[in-house]
C-alpha cells in the first residue's frame, strides 16, 4: 500500500459531463507528455439515434439529402434493433475543431476509451498524416458541407428533386474514380464558394461552350483538326472531366457534381491510410489509459472493462474462423505500431537486420516520421517485420484463372517474409484495387461519343455493375459513351457501350 | 485549456428522416409489392405489426467501378496453420473463408434488402390512393370538437379542481398511518399509568409517565391535519367528438357452397377493409352479418372463424341488415357504407329480392355499397341481377369478381380508388 493515495479521476461507471471533462483533462495531459500534436476538440454527446443518423451521413455532421443515406440508415437501424451489430462506439470528425461524438449509452470507460481514441488518437493523426494535410482542409469542410446542403436543396426547389436525385445517383457511381491521385485540390471555403461560385458557373460554360463552337466549322482546317486529339491526354478523375467538358450540363449540374467530387476527394486519404490511423489510434488509447493506470489514476475495474473492449476490437479471427472478413485493420495496425515500439526499445539481431534505420532510436521520433509520412500501402512495405509475420502467422494465396488450383506462394518463413510484405502492400495499394479506367478520347467530330479505356491490371475484368455506371455515365455526358479494355499486352477489345440519344436541355 | 462538451441530445432527433422518406418514396413501387405480397402470404393480424419488408437488393444496388471475379491476384491472410510454400488447394466453392477480402462485393448486393418499415409507413404505403368514397370530402372538412370528461384523479392541479372528499380521505388516512406507533405507545403507557394510580400511588414513576404521555399527545397534534400530499384534484381530459361518423357493414355468404378458400379471400377482402378503416377513420363502427340460409350479426371474431353450412338465401342478410340500420343507425346521423362477399350462390328466385330490397330500401340510405363475388366460373344469377343495379346507380354501387387471394389487392383499389372529392 503505497503511502501518498491518489485519487480515482472517477468511480462507478454512469458518466455525467462532469467526469467526462475530468477524464477528458487528464488524457489530454498525459497525451501532451507523450508530444501527440492535436486539432483543438469538442465533444458531443448523442443518443442511440443520433448515432445512426451520423452512421448513415458516413459520420458527417451535415450532408445533402439522398435516398441512399436513408437506405443505409435503415440497415443499419435493422441491423441494430435485431441485435446483429452494436455500434461503433465513437465517430470522429477529420475537422478543426475535431468532433467526436460519444454515445449516451456508453458507460464511463467506454467514454474515456472513446475520447482517448477518436479525440486525441485519431485527431493527431488527422493533424499530422501528409495525406490529410495534403487533401482535406479540415478547418473548411463543416462550412463546406453546409455550403453543399444549402446549395443542393436549393437546385431541389428550382429543378425538383427528381432531377437533383438522378444527377447525384451517377455522381455516386463514378464518385470513387473522381478524386485527384496526384495533385492537391485548392483550399474550401464556405464564403470563397457562395461567393465564387456564379462566377465559376458562368466560366465553365464559356470554357465548354468554346471547345464545341469549333464543331459545325468545315474548311481548309479539317485535317489540323483530325489530328486533334479530346482530352490531349488521357485524364483519370472522369468527374472532373464531366464537370469540365460535358456539353449538355446546366450550371447548377456542373455545380453538383464538382460538390460530389469534393466531398469524395475529402474521404479518400481515410480510405488509403485506414489500418495507419486506426492503428494509430488503437495505439494510443491503449498507451494512454495504460499510463493513467499506472498513475494509480483508475481503478482495476475500469481496466478490466476497457481491456475487454480492446481486445474485442482488434482481435484478429484465423483465416478458418466463421468471422473471418479479410485481415482487421484494427488488430494489423494496432500491432504493427506496437512492434516498431519494441524494435525502438528493445531490438532484436533480426529487427537490427531488417531496420537498421530505427532499430534502438527515440521511438517518439520514428512514429512520428512513420505517421506523417506513409499510407497504408507503403508503411506496411516499409514497416512490417518478420517477428509480426510470424505472431498473425501470415501467408499468401495466389489466385490465378488460368491455374485450376490456388497456391500458396508465401509463408511466415525466411524465404517468404519479403513475398509477404510485398503482397500484403499492394493489397492496400488503391491504384490496384481500384479499376484503372481513364477518359481517352471525344469524338469531337462525330456523334460527340466519349471513350473510356480500363487498363487491364493482372487480367482483372470489370465488376457486373459496369453497364449501370455506363448508363449514369452516359446520362452525364449526354451522348454515348465507350468502354474499351487494355490488356498488358496492348491488345484492347470492346467492353461496354451505352448509347444515348442527344438530350433536350432543360428549361430552368 | 478545458474541453468543450456539447450535449446533442436534444437537438433534431430524426435527421434521416427526409433520406429515409426518399429511399421509401424512390422504391415506393417496389415496396408496395413487397406490401401486397406480404399481404397476400399473411394473416391480416400479422399486417397489423408486420412491417418487415424485403425488395430486391439488384434495385437498390448503387453501382461503382470495381473489380470481378478472374484474374490474377494474391492475398494475404492470417492464422496459417497447415501450409506451406508451394502447396496447392482447391477453390472453395461461393465465397469461402479463402475468398476473403474483396472478392465477392458484387454477389452481396443482390440478396434482398431486408428493413423494417414502421407501422405508419407500411399502412400509408398501403393505404395510400385509398378513400372512402364521396366521406373524403367530408372528412377533409371535419372539425373535431372536444368534449371535457372526468378521468380520476390527479396530484396537481388548479385549486377550482380540489375534490374535497378524497382529499379528506387522503389525509385522515395519512394521519392514521403516521400517528400509528404513538397512538399504540400511549395506550401502553396510559394502562401503564392506570394501574401505577391503582396500585401505588405516590411511585415517582407516575409523573415521568405524565411527561411521556404529554409529549406523546404533543407529537401527535403535530400531526398536520392536512399536508400538501393529501391535495387531490379532479382530473378532465379532452376526447374528441366525431362529427362524422360511419357504419360499415360487412356481409358473407358462410353457406356451404363457400370452401374454406373463398372463405379465406373474402376474410381478407373484409381484413384489408376493417383495417383501412382504422387507420383511416377512428369513428367508424363495424357489423359483421353472416348468413346461409338464414343471417345473424355476429362479432367479429365468429365472423371470420366460426363454420356454418347450409344453402344459401341472401336476401336474409340483407334485410338483417335493413333492419340494423333502422334501429340503430339512423341514416341522417351516419354514413353507412356496405361490403358484401358471396360465391354468387344463391337460390333462384331469391337474387331478384334481393335486388329489389337493394334498391328499394338499401341503396337509398346507404353511402356506397361493395360486392365482391369468389368464384371462378361463369357468373351466377345473383351477378346478373346486381350487374343491373351497377347500371342503375353508378357511383354508388360497385362489384367485382375475383378467383384467388392475390386479385384481392388491385380489386379492392379498384373499389376503393380515390374519387376527386
Amino acid at each position: 500500500m503505497s503511502k501518498k493515495r491518489i485519487r480515482h479521476i472517477a468511480e462507478g461507471s454512469e458518466w455525467t459531463l462532469d467526469a467526462i471533462e475530468r477524464y477528458d483533462a487528464e488524457i489530454g495531459r498525459v497525451a501532451k507528455n507523450f508530444g501527440l500534436d492535436t486539432y483543438r476538440h469538442q465533444l458531443e454527446i448523442i443518443t442511440a439515434e443520433q448515432m445512426m443518423d451520423a452512421y448513415a451521413a458516413i459520420g458527417m455532421p451535415v450532408y445533402y439529402h439522398h435516398w441512399s443515406f436513408g437506405k443505409h440508415f435503415l440497415e443499419t437501424e435493422n441491423r441494430y434493433k435485431r441485435g446483429q451489430m452494436g455500434l461503433a462506439y465513437e465517430i470522429v470528425i477529420n475537422s478543426d475543431p475535431c468532433i467526436a461524438y460519444l454515445m449516451e449509452e456508453n458507460t464511463l470507460t467506454m467514454q474515456a476509451l472513446v475520447i482517448a481514441h477518436a479525440a486525441y488518437g485519431h485527431n493527431s493523426f488527422f493533424k499530422g498524416n501528409h495525406l490529410f494535410k495534403q487533401w482535406t482542409s479540415a478547418d473548411a469542410i463543416i462550412d463546406y458541407l453546409v455550403f453543399a446542403r444549402n446549395y443542393i436543396a436549393e437546385c431541389e426547389e428550382r429543378h425538383g428533386f427528381e432531377a437533383v436525385e438522378r444527377l447525384v445517383d451517377a455522381c455516386h457511381a463514378l464518385m470513387n474514380l473522381g478524386v485527384d491521385r496526384y495533385k492537391r485540390s485548392p483550399r474550401l471555403s464556405l464564403e470563397k464558394e457562395t461567393l465564387r461560385q456564379k462566377e465559376r458557373e458562368a466560366y465553365l460554360q464559356a470554357q465548354v461552350n468554346d471547345l464545341w463552337r469549333t464543331l459545325p466549322r468545315q474548311d481548309a482546317a479539317v485535317a489540323e483538326f483530325e489530328e486533334r486529339r479530346f482530352p490531349e491526354e488521357p485524364e483519370e478523375n472522369l468527374l472532373y472531366f464531366i464537370e469540365k467538358n460535358a456539353p449538355l450540363l446546366e450550371p447548377w449540374q456542373r455545380e453538383v457534381i464538382r460538390i460530389v467530387r469534393k466531398i469524395g476527394q475529402y474521404f479518400y486519404p481515410q480510405r488509403q491510410t485506414q489500418v495507419m490511423n486506426e492503428g494509430w489510434a488503437c495505439f494510443w488509447h491503449y498507451t494512454l489509459i495504460n499510463t493513467l493506470y499506472d498513475e494509480g489514476k483508475l481503478n482495476d475495474g475500469f481496466m478490466i472493462e476497457f481491456l475487454q473492449s480492446h481486445t474485442n476490437v482488434v482481435y484478429q479471427p484465423p483465416y478458418h474462423s466463421q468471422w473471418y472478413s479479410g485481415i482487421n485493420p484494427y488488430a494489423l495496425g494496432f500491432a504493427m505500431w506496437r512492434d516498431i515500439r519494441r524494435i525502438c526499445e528493445t531490438p532484436t539481431d533480426e529487427d537490427r537486420e531488417w531496420f537498421p534505420e530505427i532499430a534502438g532510436s527515440d521511438w517518439r521520433e520514428t512514429f512520428d516520421f512513420a505517421m506523417r509520412n506513409f499510407k497504408d500501402e507503403s508503411f506496411v512495405a516499409q514497416y512490417l517485420s518478420p517477428r509480426l509475420m510470424r505472431e498473425f502467422r501470415l501467408f499468401a494465396i495466389l489466385d490465378d484463372d488460368a491455374r485450376l488450383k490456388l497456391r500458396i506462394d508465401a509463408i511466415h518463413d525466411e524465404s517468404g517474409y519479403r513475398v509477404l510484405r510485398r503482397a500484403l502492400a499492394e493489397q492496400y495499394n488503391l491504384g490496384s484495387s481500384d479499376p484503372n479506367i481513364q477518359v481517352w478520347n471525344v469524338d469531337l467530330r462525330g456523334d460527340r461519343s466519349l471513350t473510356l479505356r480500363h487498363f487491364s491490371h493482372e487480367r482483372r475484368p470489370l465488376g457486373p455493375e459496369t453497364d449501370k455506371i455506363l448508363e449514369h455515365l452516359a446520362y452525364l455526358w449526354g451522348f454515348s459513351v465507350r468502354l474499351d479494355e487494355q490488356m498488358p499486352d496492348g491488345s484492347l477489345r470492346p467492353i461496354g457501350e451505352h448509347k444515348s440519344e442527344k438530350r433536350s436541355r432543360h428549361v430552368a | 485549456m478545458t474541453v468543450r462538451i456539447v450535449d446533442r441530445r436534444q437537438d433534431s432527433k430524426n435527421k434521416s428522416s427526409i433520406n429515409r422518406s426518399r429511399f421509401i418514396q424512390r422504391f415506393k413501387g417496389q415496396i408496395r409489392k413487397a406490401v401486397a405480397d406480404a399481404i397476400g402470404r399473411r394473416g391480416i393480424r400479422d399486417l397489423e405489426n408486420g412491417e418487415k419488408i424485403g425488395i430486391p437488393g439488384k434495385d437498390i444496388f448503387e453501382p461503382h467501378f470495381r473489380h470481378g471475379q478472374g484474374g490474377r491476384r494474391e492475398i494475404v491472410h492470417p492464422g496459417n496453420d497447415r501450409f506451406n510454400t508451394g502447396d496447392t488447394v482447391d477453390r472453395p466453392l461461393g465465397g469461402g473463408a479463402g475468398q476473403g477480402g474483396k472478392a465477392s462485393p458484387d454477389g452481396e448486393g443482390m440478396d434482398d434488402f431486408v428493413f423494417t418499415l414502421s407501422r405508419d409507413e407500411f399502412l400509408d404505403i398501403f393505404f395510400d390512393e385509398l378513400a372512402l368514397p364521396n366521406l373524403v370530402k367530408r372528412q377533409l372538412a371535419r372539425i373535431d370538437e372536444y368534449k371535457r370528461v372526468r378521468a380520476g384523479y390527479t396530484q396537481s392541479g388548479v385549486p377550482t379542481n380540489i375534490n374535497l372528499v378524497r382529499t379528506m380521505r387522503g389525509a385522515a388516512g395519512r394521519r392514521i398511518a403516521v400517528a400509528g406507533p404513538f397512538a399504540a405507545r400511549l395506550r401502553e403507557l396510559q394502562d401503564e399509568l392506570e394501574r401505577l394510580r391503582r396500585d401505588c400511588p405516590g411511585d415517582p414513576e407516575i409523573g415521568q409517565l405524565e411527561r411521556e404521555i404529554a409529549g406523546l399527545k404533543a407529537r401527535r397534534e403535530a400531526i398536520p391535519f392536512i399536508d400538501p400530499f393529501d391535495l387531490r384534484y379532479s382530473n378532465r381530459i379532452r376526447i374528441a367528438q366525431p362529427t362524422t361518423q360511419a357504419v360499415m357493414f360487412c356481409l358473407m355468404d358462410v353457406s356451404g357452397s363457400m370452401d374454406e378458400s373463398k372463405k379465406q379471400v373474402a376474410k381478407r377482402f373484409f381484413m384489408l377493409l376493417y383495417l383501412f378503416l382504422n387507420q383511416n377513420y377512428e369513428h367508424i363502427e363495424v357489423v359483421f352479418i353472416r348468413h346461409h340460409t338464414v343471417a345473424e350479426e355476429v362479432d367479429e371474431d365468429n365472423f371470420f372463424h366460426s363454420r356454418e353450412t347450409g344453402g344459401t338465401i341472401v336476401s336474409s342478410a340483407l334485410k338483417l341488415m335493413h333492419e340494423v340500420i333502422t334501429a340503430r343507425y339512423a341514416s341522417n346521423a351516419w354514413n353507412i357504407y356496405c361490403a358484401q362477399a358471396s360465391d354468387g350462390d344463391n337460390w333462384n328466385d331469391d337474387s331478384a329480392v334481393c335486388r329489389e330490397l337493394l334498391s328499394g330500401s338499401i341503396l337509398p340510405v346507404v353511402q356506397y355499397f361493395a360486392y365482391i363475388e369468389i368464384a371462378s366460373l361463369q357468373p351466377q344469377n345473383l351477378w346478373l341481377e346486381y350487374e343491373q343495379l351497377q347500371a342503375s346507380h353508378p357511383g354508388q354501387f360497385a362489384m367485382q369478381r375475383i378467383a384467388e387471394v392475390s386479385d384481392i389487392y388491385p380489386v379492392f383499389r379498384e373499389l376503393f380508388r380515390k374519387r376527386p372529392a
